[in-house]
């Protein structure tokens, strides 16, 4: 399974790079070579240029402040993980990336590239759905702001053009005391999710549940957020028998399809089951 | 394309094909074959070098990729008189078989092992887990690895001793 | 032979793992020689079909393509792979054309092959040949097949390639007046062997000499040599098949493939060395394929649990050939369903048919895993049904010791008899119950603790090993003093070099370093060899060192007895390293003579050896889930003889985790047009360390052979063979408060869910 020919540039400002997108036909961006790699090895993709961006420093760092925390687009799953911060500045964030692929995967692997492949049963996409999370990316007609509800299309299909580039994943800032869970079960471990479910919810006065979110991947052909459920936990009590509500409610929203993985009804029941042990977890805390 | 690194210390310059990989580029330009290619799509881990001090699949990196970069391989992790800890690690478990694996397990173990020579049996299986093997089954792996710990600067503890009561 | 201070039986740190280790390994892909052409091959997108047209213009206009081949190039006759096992004239019809010539019958089948600078440059040719296939209705699966509407083989009328027959005593006569007879079906999955090295030959021609060498070759390099002369026109002595480090085999690779006769064709056509190194895509679509079998059997019983008869059909989905040995798994699937067990009426057939498939090989343990699981199934079942506990009712129908040599059923056409040689097989069982505490974990059994349902489940199998007819051995005394051991048997990772090098030792009564190396399986080490399957090495290859180091003293006595000036029969060798003669005139046989002293031994066997045994699992299932946790597996085997513990333990746990993937997760997933969906490793699924890391063996000696004098019974398939069964049953004990009954294999988490969701449906109606 030998790559098939293409040219290479390797960039060293933004421009560059997004100069080098327009004006080839079919160039593709490469990040960390994890998902894009694998394609071209079976010949899924055969573009003319491969843009690199491994020399576009400013795109990896990990920023958090008060408006958030923000993921430039190289940043590694490695980098997430070693960031403490993180635990407290995003701690939805932490568990929904130690799910994803394997150590060596880990290393190389970004969040750029993550959203911009936009597997339907990926992590990343998931959690930026989750989150209203902001992509901040690049092109020849300049900067803007495309919201993670917007963003993703379909399987394997994102708002970017040929020219863009993602520069930046703006998550909202995350408050102290917020209740939140995360689960997944995929064949293997590391393995593309079945279904997962990443959810969360601030507490008002009297401990009813506000601003819920509930996100799910694996059961579309995009990530999902449910707002039916949502609406379910909001102003509610989060109690065995709303999670049980929830559970049923997710199941109802969600029209997976057959693979050779799972099937559809297995999914389907499989999910609500994710959203269920994450409020579980999320309410005792 | 021209492309210059190091691998187990010594620099090198190679021509190259965009195209080629890593993995191709270290066992067919430099004639580094202990680093086997068994899927091309970055699952099973065979072709696992260090890559700047971090274990990646040589599969799904280019060589053009590596301009610049510190590359160790199995045959840096060796030397000609004696098997490392590591290695004799792996001897003594038996934690080989065909061999096939060996060398992406060895680089794998050996990142590992530097960075958390404290890693338990549940941290070393969830790292291996990226490493697929097809004789062994894993239990002498994983065995193999927490025993070399000590030589990366483990102290022994309980779980050490209750481990290997059992 | 040395019987003290022996190396049989020691935990000898392997020879092997001093270059595996090192990265120093050299598999064949680690080969390269000037001038080297590389290979790449076209195969078919369409599973059935007739080939129009195939234009290769475009793939030879490539800049850097040197050759591109197809059926037209081969010549007159396009050769077939024969059949190497049980070679019937019935499946002479559906041998596989080494590329396709006016059909395809299977994704994946060879229409042409290019030669080009480069293996890039190769695969990019494959894009420019335009073939025009016209479709015909693809045979998806073993119905279909027998259908016979949409034919494989039109002149032959049938898809069937064979049915055989397994019969014992009689059937007819036990079920008629029987007092419970349960009917069930059961199914185990397409799955294969998947060794982490994928196939690659290397292939040179040296015109002048007239000479071939093949690198890359396994398992039965004297067999391929022998099928390569003839097909290339050649005499064998002019072939060298060399067989290199193995990353795997595992009953797939070694057999003798269309690239095997392609590759070496390529080179004497371009005189030029050709490469081919597989890659994984095709290795999912191109290895020997394995295990797709379904039966629709009955049990025939006494009410207090002893059988009184076993009958049925079994049907084996053998894809679109018949190859070397495609149809040892369906055999077996007869002649074993019987296992350890006494059933004294036995009427099974298997029928063979052909679909539009990847054909099918052996993969270790083959028809045992399939039939083990078919048959402890339904044991687990009927002693449910007869209100019987599951370990005595298997108790008291084991083959007893007293019992052996025990004539097990036989097989017709092929007419295959066969007995187990010895075996306790009580110890095993209760070593097992003993060491799973089978006592203590029964009060689980169906519990619901934290979300998940407990399950205990115990079997027990047979491994049969030793096939014969031979194995050839040549030992050499080296003039500096040293030993080295050459064996037709082949090594595959099971540790061959140091198992034998153990073996020679003590026969030649020296230490480990007195033997300067096993050299293994190319064809120019000794005169005649049959290679490493069906656990066949030690035994064979074991004994044939024996003997070969018999006649390798006798050969050292008359050239000592020489220079003595004595009869042979008054030389003593001592310690390996010196002749000692009448009065304690001493010469070393170091520089005994400068040329060396080789002597040949051979091993002939017609008997099988039988490793039996049992295993016992505790799961725990989340039914929401659909997950098994494997929270503990005990394999207790008895394998005749250990030659090293290490290894034939580390065999064990090997075994265990393959089998255990079959029965969880390993999958070849075709669709209704022969399209294989499991494309790549991301599909197609194999354990990781992650998954089933509680596994214990002991290895026992207990009941040595009485057929070869190492009293070894071979080892490396029992692990594999019982484990889709433990599991399925394992599962069925926990989920018993849903009356779940697993009939098919892999247990999946959607095939769990599955089962419970229509048992609780059950329940509601």
């Amino acid at each position: 399974m030998k790559l098939p020919p293409f040219d290479y540039a390797c960039p060293t400002t933004l421009p560059e790079a997004i100069e080098l997108l327009a004006s080839h036909d079919d160039a593709k961006a490469i990040a960390g070579g994890q998902s894009l790699v694998p394609m071209l090895a079976f010949r899924l993709a055969q573009p003319s240029l491969l843009v690199d961006l491994r020399k576009l420093a400013d795109l990896r760092g990990i920023r958090i402040s008060d408006a958030g925390v923000t993921l430039g687009a190289m940043v590694r799953w490695r980098d997430i993980e070693d960031d403490e911060r993180l635990e407290t500045a995003h701690p939805l964030l932490k568990a929904a990336i130690s799910h994803v692929a394997h150590y060596q995967i880990r290393n190389r692997g970004t969040v750029g590239g993550s959203i911009a492949h936009a597997d339907p049963a990926a992590e990343m996409p998931g959690i930026a759905m989750t989150c209203d999370a902001e992509i901040a990316v690049v092109g020849k007609s300049g900067a803007h702001v495309i919201q993670a509800a917007d963003f993703f299309q379909g399987a394997l299909t994102t708002a970017l053009t040929t020219d863009e580039i993602i520069v930046e994943i703006r998550l909202p800032a995350w408050p102290a005391g917020r209740r939140w869970g995360f689960q997944e079960f995929a064949r293997r471990r590391g393995d593309f999710a079945m279904a997962a479910a990443a959810v969360f919810y601030d507490q008002d006065e009297r401990g009813k549940a506000r601003n819920a979110h509930v996100g799910v991947i694996g059961v579309g052909d995009r990530p999902l957020r449910l707002t039916a459920v949502e609406d379910l936990l909001n102003g509610e009590s989060i109690d065995e028998a709303t999670i049980a509500k929830a559970d049923a409610a997710t199941s109802a929203a969600v029209e997976p399809q057959d693979d050779i993985h799972a099937s559809a009804a297995y999914r389907r029941s499989l999910v609500g089951t994710m959203v269920e042990r994450a409020l579980t977890s999320a309410a005792a805390a | 394309m021209s492309v210059q690194f190091e691998v187990n210390g010594k620099n090198v310059e190679v021509e190259v094909e965009p195209r080629l990989t890593l993995a191709d580029c270290l066992r067919h330009h430099l004639r580094l074959t202990g680093t086997h290619v068994g899927c091309e799509h970055g699952v099973c881990g065979a072709c696992t070098v260090i890559v700047d001090g971090a274990a990646v699949r040589s599969c799904l990196m280019l060589a053009v990729q590596a301009e610049g970069a510190e590359i160790v391989t199995v045959e840096g992790l060796s030397n000609d008189d004696d098997l490392t800890p590591l290695q004799k690690s792996f001897r003594k478990h038996h934690a080989l078989q065909c061999g096939f694996c060996t060398p992406g397990m060895i680089t794998t173990a050996h990142v590992l092992l530097s960075e958390e020579p404290d890693c338990d049996a549940a941290r070393v299986r969830e790292v291996l887990s990226g490493n697929l093997c097809r004789c062994t089954g894993y239990i002498s792996i994983v065995e193999a690895v927490l025993d070399a710990r000590s030589a990366y600067g483990h102290k022994d503890d309980a779980g050490d001793r209750a481990r290997e009561r059992r | 032979m040395r019987t003290v201070n022996s190396l049989i039986g020691s935990a000898i740190e392997r020879l092997e793992d001093l270059r595996f280790l090192r990265g120093r390994g050299q598999y064949v892909d680690d080969l390269a020689r000037k001038d080297m052409l590389h290979a790449a091959f076209l195969r078919s997108s369409v599973a059935h079909g007739r080939i129009r047209s195939i234009d290769v213009s475009g793939a030879r206009a490539l800049p850097g393509v040197r050759g591109v081949l197809t059926a037209k190039d081969i010549g007159n006759r396009v050769p077939r792979v024969p059949m190497r096992l049980q070679p019937l004239p019935d499946f002479e019809p559906f041998g596989q054309p080494v590329i396709a010539e006016t059909k395809v019958r299977y994704v994946g089948e060879v229409l042409a092959f290019v030669l080009a600078d480069s293996a890039g440059i190769a695969e990019d040719a494959l894009e420019l040949i335009e073939v025009d296939i016209e479709a015909l209705p693809a045979v998806a699966d073993r119905h279909a097949s027998a259908q016979n509407t949409s034919l494989l083989f039109e002149d032959k009328g049938t898809n069937l390639a064979i049915k055989f027959h397994a019969v014992l005593g009689d059937a007819a006569a036990a079920f008629k007046d029987a007092p419970y007879v349960r009917r069930e079906s059961f199914r185990t999955q397409r799955h294969m062997a998947l060794p982490m090295e994928p196939r690659g030959l290397l292939a040179e021609w040296d015109a002048v000499q007239g000479r071939l060498t093949v690198s890359g070759g396994a398992k039965v390099l004297f067999f391929n040599r022998r099928i390569l002369a003839k097909e290339m026109g050649l005499p064998e002595s002019a072939i060298e098949i060399v067989e290199n480090d193995v990353g795997g085999g595992f009953g797939a690779r070694g057999e003798f493939y269309p690239e095997d006769f392609l590759i070496p064709f390529a080179a004497r056509h371009t005189g030029r060395p050709v490469k081919w190194t597989e890659d994984r895509r095709e290795n999912l679509m191109c290895l020997n394929h394995a295990r797709e079998a379904e039966c629709d059997v009955e049990i025939a019983c006494t009410r207090e649990g002893t059988i009184l008869g076993l009958r049925g059909h079994a049907y084996v989905d053998v894809g679109a050939y018949m190859r070397t040995n495609g149809a040892v798994g369906a055999r077996n699937i007869a002649q074993f369903m019987s296992g350890p067990y006494r059933i004294a009426n036995i009427d099974i057939d298997v029928a063979l048919q052909l679909t539009n498939k990847t054909p099918v090989g052996t993969y270790r343990g083959p028809g045992r895993f399939e039939t083990d699981f078919f048959r402890e199934r339904f044991l687990d079942m009927v002693a449910q049904d007869l209100g019987l506990d599951r370990v005595e009712f298997r108790r008291r129908n084991l083959v007893s010791r007293q019992e052996m040599p025990y004539s097990i059923a036989t097989i017709t056409p092929f007419e295959s008899k066969d007995a187990f040689d010895s075996g306790d097989y009580q110890i095993t069982l209760d070593r097992c119950l003993d060491e799973i505490g089978w006592a203590e974990k029964s009060k689980l059994a169906g519990r619901l603790i934290d979300g998940r349902y407990h399950g205990l489940a115990i079997g027990c199998f047979i491994e049969g090993g030793a096939a014969g007819p031979k194995e050839t051995a040549r030992m050499v005394l080296e003039p500096d003093g040293l030993y080295s051991v050459y064996v037709g048997s082949s090594a595959i990772g099971q540790g061959l070099e140091t198992a034998f090098a153990q073996i020679a030792a003590d026969a030649l009564e020296v230490p480990m370093n007195g033997i300067r190396g096993v050299f293994h399986g190319t064809t120019s080490f000794v005169s005649d060899g049959y290679g490493a399957y069906h656990s066949r090495s030690v035994v064979m290859g074991g004994s044939a060192m024996l003997e070969a180091a018999t006649n390798l003293r006798d050969a050292i006595r008359a050239q000592a007895a020489g220079r003595l000036g004595c009869a042979p029969a008054e030389i003593e060798i001592v310690e390996g390293t010196k002749a000692v003669g009448p009065g304690g005139k001493s010469i070393p046989l170091k520089g005994l003579s400068t040329d060396g002293i080789s002597a040949e031994g051979a091993f002939l066997n017609k008997k099988h050896t039988y490793t039996y045994g049992a295993h016992a699992a505790h799961v725990a299932v989340d039914p929401k889930l659909g997950h098994v946790e494997l929270i503990d597996y005990v394999i207790v085997e008895d394998c005749g003889r250990i030659i090293n513990p290490l290894t034939v333990h580390g065999q064990a746990i090997g075994s265990a985790v393959q089998g255990l993937g079959g029965a969880m997760m390993e999958h070849l997933v075709y669709d209704q047009q022969g399209q294989l969906l499991t494309g790549s490793l991301a599909d197609y699924l194999i354990p990781t360390a992650s998954d089933f890391p509680n596994i214990r063996a002991i290895v026992l000696e207990n009941s040595p052979s009485p057929i070869n004098p190492l009293g070894a019974k071979g080892a490396g398939e029992g692990g594999i063979i019982a484990a889709g069964g433990i599991m399925a049953n394992a599962v069925a004990n926990a989920l018993s408060t849903f009356d779940v009954q697993p009939r098919e294999l892999p247990l999946t988490p959607t095939r769990i869910w599955e089962m419970v969701q229509a048992a609780k449906q059950r329940a509601a109606e």
